[in-house]
């Protein structure tokens, strides 16, 4: 029976081969009889060796992961759309990959016995399944074979060697941006910078035959050697060098270099004769050869959806991966990886602003909070933010926040969407209480210096590490300079803090063991964050900010200036600082091994090396709060 | 006016009432995978139980994280109380194109359906206490499965500190929106049905999460 889940399932369907060359009924009929299938991360769809199921499968939602885990070979990663699984279709033997969610996912289970006629009804559906069905077993790396042909930046974990890469088939712009050769300069160099473009192909009647790259804007108009009134076919290359579709990354790279250009103009049979298709830059070859960060920043800001900052950031992750494997020098890693997070949360701001009907009313700022703000972020965790506008009358502040409100609503949407959890306690921009005007939130901190009760503590803890993401500098440095001005009229609240900052349990049991959670989903792992992190970044916080140090959030930093500014206590801070890089690193390792936030540690995993390590680094948090102890009189309080 | 010797007076229940109340004599499973979950909707006309009527009936079967598609129910009631007014929001026309059956023969069909599975709903008081009231009219006791509300569930789900506003009622779009589930099928009762039964999987898995969980819990 035909109904609305059934319907919207054939739906989306439709819009991905091979069933797009089916049709819309017959798939309707088809999809009565699909499964829905929810897995969270990590969860096993089939694995290698396993008897084939009666379904092949498409992902809906999420990212799937193939891999061969006999050496651990990642094979292939498959976005909404991809199908996969498909070995019963085609041999009657079993799996020779695992799949696993990559992150959360909806699958949609196809069964093979109903799904069979129409392969043999439809050649296309017949051909498209064989090549999907080849380039996954044999070359599983070309990406070139995949459905979709093109998606930028497209990275899943890089696999181990790069070897192969050369010859994988590139990827190249198919949106083509064209203009005709009686275009103006001006046009065309307007269309090139909407469109974040370098090179703009003239085109008569589909066929290529003139090219006009940045340089060419350089060297011809802004040497006065053209005047800007002058038409494409003045300063454009011609004839055109073209290229054929299928080529490999290493013949792009020989082309451009052989005949000196940026740019490869592709067309359907590589001849200047028939019609042009498409662009390879040097830009898309340097994505496909992936993870540097000058690379990565660049995608970054001309990406103009949420999905693509999304693919980027897995590109992120495996660079992370790679310096981590380096053993690169946390801080030099932790700044790249925090800027390129902190140019994706931008780029969502800037998305997010131009999807609002219009300008903001006053200028505003960004902040993120906690991790974030402190930089320390390395892997996806929460979001914590907040919005400060600036001061309007009476009269208008309702309506300035609502705006404000609802941009926060698109920035966390678009920040969930590329993998920042929403944050469980709604500490987010999207929330009233964290979206207002520079006046509202110095009432506020001032209400929770002055009344610092157990909530008021916790409250500040977060909000103080807030760092600027976007917008303007101004407010935050107003905001940042009130705060200052009145813990310094309220010393009590520093009594405060302190104590809030020896809250925290302790990492190490009475024999020095390690204290494992007793119960919730994390039994018997160690609560990295809770126990060993927390008390480095309160104490951190508390010091800093008695000590008036501003505009440093960096829990590492921190320390650094403290020993620069205490001598006598120099010793213990720098271990600090270094304890916080320490097990900084070690939560993004176990982190990235495990695919999560790298909370929650399995002690049983950890090599006897990495146990001292730990351990090494607990002494040195209880000398820092018996420091903090005696330095704000704390036990007075507690008592 | 003591009435020691007076036996309780069995009722006779129609076949398809006394085979849906005998698969409650298992005890259920504890095991969250093995679970059946039915997730249900119910489009009416009002929201006054004696007054309003069920309209149409959307129900999905939910077993191990998967959603059968060919195992869903969808009825369109005919129903000759009618109040015009409902029709801008669920396009539910009385002489509309869907095939329409009584309400006697939607409830036979639906516990069918149900069977001694756990019943899911956003709201679920209402939805339940409207098929309650539908089974009242043709001489039948209440459902007898067991219930969860997925907008009490989302609210244990949250972290509660002092500056997060836990509303009293989240609706089912504000779930939608937070779990960015499409809500192109909203106000369809089998529409809203997968919305919330994808909800339901989220919200399990935060659950789960929590330091007290426990299948026994849940379901209590």
């Amino acid at each position: 029976m035909k109904n609305t889940i059934s319907a919207r399932v054939a739906d989306f369907l439709q819009n991905y081969p091979p069933f797009n060359e089916i049709k819309i009924k017959e798939l309707q009929i088809l999809a009565q009889e699909v499964q829905i299938i929810y897995k969270l991360k990590d969860e096993l769809i089939f694995t290698e060796n396993e008897k084939a199921h009666d379904y092949f499968y498409v992902v809906h939602k999420g990212a799937v992961s193939l891999s061969k885990t006999a050496n651990g070979d990642f094979v292939d990663l498959c976005d909404e759309g991809d199908i996969f699984g498909l070995r019963p279709l085609m041999a009657n033997e079993n799996y020779k990959m695992e799949a696993k969610a990559y992150e959360e996912s909806i699958i949609y289970a196809i069964p093979i016995a109903e799904f069979r006629p129409f392969t043999k009804n439809h050649e296309g559906v017949a051909n498209f399944l064989m090549e999907s069905f080849a380039s996954n077993t044999r070359n599983p790396y070309s990406i070139g074979k995949k459905g979709k042909l093109f998606q930028e930046g497209q990275e899943g974990p890089i696999p181990q060697n790069n070897d192969y890469l050369d010859l994988q088939t590139i990827n190249y712009s198919k949106k083509l941006i064209s203009s005709t050769s009686g275009t103006t300069i001006k046009k065309v160099a307007t269309l090139m910078t909407q469109k974040k473009i370098g090179a703009m192909l003239i085109l008569k009647d589909k066929l290529p035959i003139g090219i006009i790259t940045d340089k060419d804007l350089r060297n011809k108009i802004a040497t006065g050697e053209f005047p800007i009134s002058a038409k494409a076919k003045d300063i454009m290359s011609s004839p055109v060098i073209t290229y054929p579709k299928k080529m490999t990354l290493a013949q792009a790279q020989m082309a451009m270099m052989k005949s000196g250009i940026s740019h490869l103009c592709i067309t359907e049979d590589g001849t200047p004769n028939t019609e042009a298709v498409g662009i390879i830059s040097k830009h898309d070859i340097m994505l496909e050869l992936g993870n540097n960060p000058a690379v990565l920043m660049k995608a970054i800001k001309r990406s103009n959806k949420f999905k693509k900052i999304k693919t980027i950031r897995r590109g992120i992750m495996s660079l992370l991966q790679g310096y981590l494997r380096q053993n690169i020098p946390l801080t030099l890693t932790s700044k790249i990886i925090s800027e390129l997070n902190d140019a994706c949360i931008k780029q969502v701001i800037a998305i997010s602003l131009e999807k609002m009907d219009a300008p903001p009313p006053v200028s505003f700022s960004w902040l993120a909070m906690g991790s974030q703000g402190r930089s320390e972020q390395l892997l996806h965790t929460d979001q914590d933010n907040a919005l400060v506008f600036e001061d309007v009358s009476q009269e208008e502040l309702e309506a300035t926040q609502s705006y404000f409100l609802n941009l926060a609503k698109k920035v966390t949407q678009g920040l969930q969407s590329i993998g920042y959890e929403y944050c469980p306690a709604d500490m987010m921009a999207s929330n009233p209480d964290w979206c207002m005007s520079l006046s509202q939130w110095k009432e506020r901190t001032l209400h929770w210096i002055t009344n610092p009760g157990k909530d008021e503590v916790l409250l500040s803890s977060i909000f103080f590490d807030f760092n600027i993401s976007y917008g303007n500098r101004e407010l935050v440095d107003e905001l940042t300079e009130h705060i200052f001005s009145i813990t310094q009229k309220y010393p009590i609240f520093f009594v405060h803090l302190a104590s809030g900052a020896l809250q925290n349990p302790s990492p190490s049991g009475f024999f020095r063991s390690f204290l494992v959670e007793e119960n919730g989903a994390h039994k018997d792992f160690f609560d990295l964050k809770r126990r060993a992190l927390m008390p480095l970044v309160d104490g951190a916080r508390v010091l800093v900010l008695s000590s008036q140090v501003k505009s440093i959030n960096n829990t590492a930093e921190r320390f650094e200036k403290l020993a620069e500014l205490e001598p006598n206590n120099a010793e213990l801070f720098l271990a600090c600082s270094y304890a916080t890089k320490a097990l900084l690193k070690f939560r993004t390792k176990q982190g990235l091994l495990h695919n999560d936030s790298g909370r929650f540690i399995e002690l049983e995993t950890l090599s006897k090396e990495e146990k001292v390590k730990l351990k090494r680094t607990f002494k040195t948090i209880k000398e820092l709060q018996e420091l903090i102890k005696l330095r704000f009189k704390v036990a007075n309080l507690v008592g | 006016m003591i009435n020691w010797f007076k036996k309780k007076r069995k009722i006779n229940y129609p076949d398809f009432w006394e085979s849906y109340a005998r698969q409650f004599n298992d005890k259920l499973s504890q095991d969250l995978n093995s679970i059946r979950f039915v997730v249900l909707d119910t489009e009416t006309t009002g929201f006054d139980y004696e007054n309003d009527r069920v309209l149409s009936i959307g129900a999905l079967s939910l077993k191990n994280s998967t959603i059968i598609v060919n195992e869903s129910f969808e009825v369109f009631l005919d129903q000759h109380f009618y109040h015009a007014k409902n029709v801008e929001i669920h396009g539910i026309l009385k002489d509309g194109k869907q095939d329409r059956i009584t309400e006697l023969e939607a409830l036979m069909l639906f516990l069918e359906f149900i069977g001694n599975a756990v019943l899911v709903a956003h709201h679920a008081r209402f939805d339940i206490n409207m098929i309650n009231h539908a089974l009242k009219r043709h001489g039948m006791p209440k459902l007898k499965n067991k219930v969860l509300d997925t907008s009490v569930l989302f609210k244990k789900s949250l972290i509660a500190t002092p500056l997060s506003r836990t509303q009293e009622a989240y609706t089912l779009d504000y779930l939608a929106d937070k779990f960015d589930i499409s809500t192109k099928d909203r106000h369809t009762a089998l529409g809203d049905a997968y919305i919330t039964a994808i909800a339901f999987l989220k919200i399990l898995v935060k659950l789960k999460a929590q330091r007290n969980f426990s299948v026994k819990k849940l379901l209590r």
